[in-house]
């Protein structure tokens, strides 16, 4: 039977290959696990808004300053379209925004890091979207309808993300000494912090077995975070910038790159609320939430006027 | 202060080429129509992706419940003089 409300049947469905839908049944666990990943995947873009909206004003040329403001209004719309997914799911975006102010929900740890020049918002686009890339083209494949349909539409979008980070990064490298410098000090602060956006390894992550098993996530963390290396470390050599990992080297063996430790007691110390702008980037949220607030009121109350007036007149 | 309701739930179809057939593209907020329409024009077509947009309240939408797909999308494998390849063409006959 099609529908049949066991936990069983349900892994027989994802087994074959079946995507589930709103409505579908679904095990209590493979929907929170849902509502906390496409929500935390929400709150990432739309935080991840700030950084970058920062240098909207200082853009360089009014070339960059277009595709800038292009690129964060993408952004946006990939929150909205998360929003929506996770809306399917039975949760409200009130509740969404709520879980996000108090603290339940987290957004990537990535964005809890300043955007300190110019040479940031190339790092950013090439390594955060670059590694967000990796993550998200996946993610086309997840079980969940709405999620993976919100992923393809994304994925559209996101590859002009890299590709004007990487441009920056390499026009800066062509430029004067101080520019290659600014280049190449952006590397060194955002390499870590881009790989620690893949989580923590697949023998310490807490919610990996269950999401691999219902196909929320269809790689590991540690299989994306190898194919972004993979795919970054040429990338970085033809412009000239040096990856700042002195163990990074190619495994013939594996063929893969092999790299050094990561760091993840700045990792847990960053995620735990202590990094450079945990508090600059929620107190902004919240701020400008709360000040939004008296439009939807108003456009509450400019709707009920015009229903009311169309009870009038019929 | 009124509940903070973040506005109406509206579902977004957009017509990517004409003659083609809308196709769901995902849900807005918004408290009427006309902003429902800016939202969605802003949200789903940033990049040519459609010709024309349709909205639906959400609260409107009659959706088919999956306990009943047994009964609604049985196969009818019993009816097969459904497909045309159920009837037996005189030999000869040409353009049918
Ligand atoms: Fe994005
Ligand atoms: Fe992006």
């Amino acid at each position: 039977m099609h529908n049949e409300h066991t936990n069983q049947h349900f892994q027989l469905r994802i087994d074959n290959g079946e995507y589930i839908e709103a409505k579908d049944y679904m095990p209590d666990g493979y929907r929170k696990h849902l509502i906390r990943q496409i929500s935390q995947h929400a709150h990432s873009e739309v935080i991840g808004m700030q950084p970058e909206g920062n240098w909207i004003t200082r853009a360089p040329s009014l070339r960059s300053k277009q595709i800038l403001l292009a690129k964060i209004q993408d952004e946006g719309g990939h929150g909205l379209y998360l929003y929506s997914a996770a809306e399917t799911l039975g949760i409200s975006r009130v509740e969404l925004i709520d879980q996000l102010h108090s603290g339940k929900a987290k957004y990537s740890n990535i964005f809890n890091y300043p955007a300190l020049n110019w040479a940031d918002i190339g790092a950013i686009g090439w390594l955060v979207d670059g590694a967000a890339i990796v993550n998200q083209v996946s993610l086309q494949r997840t079980s969940y309808g709405p999620y993976s349909r919100a992923m393809v539409r994304i994925c559209k979008e996101e590859s002009f993300h890299q590709r004007q980070g990487y441009e920056i990064m390499a026009n800066m490298m062509k430029g004067t000494k101080e520019q290659r410098e600014m280049a190449q000090d952006a590397m060194n602060r955002w390499w870590w912090p881009a790989l620690m956006m893949f989580g923590p390894h697949d023998t310490d992550s807490p919610h990996s077995s269950d999401a691999v098993k219902w196909k929320i996530k269809r790689e590991t963390n540690d299989e994306l975070r190898q194919k972004f290396i993979d795919k970054t470390v040429q990338q970085a050599e033809i412009i000239g910038l040096t990856i700042p990992d002195k163990d990074l080297k190619f495994n013939e063996k594996t063929g893969h790159y092999d790299i050094g430790k990561i760091n993840w007691d700045e990792f847990h110390r960053v995620i735990n609320g202590n990094g450079p702008c945990n508090k600059q980037r929620m107190e902004h949220h919240i701020k400008y939430h709360n000040e939004g607030a008296w439009v939807r009121e108003a456009a509450e109350a400019y709707k009920k006027k015009r229903l009311a007036k169309q009870l009038e007149i019929a | 202060m009124a509940k903070d309701t973040q506005l109406d739930l509206w579902e977004v179809f957009i017509q990517s080429k004409s003659g083609l057939p809308y196709v769901h593209a995902g849900s807005v907020h918004a408290s009427d129509a006309k902003m429902a329409m800016q939202n969605a024009r802003d949200t789903y077509t940033r990049r040519g992706e459609g010709t024309s947009i349709w909205l639906l309240p959400s609260k409107n939408i009659v959706a088919s419940n999956p306990d009943d797909n047994e009964m609604l999308f049985d196969p009818s494998n019993d009816k097969v003089y459904r497909h045309p390849t159920f009837y037996v063409m005189p030999e000869g006959a040409k353009n049918i």
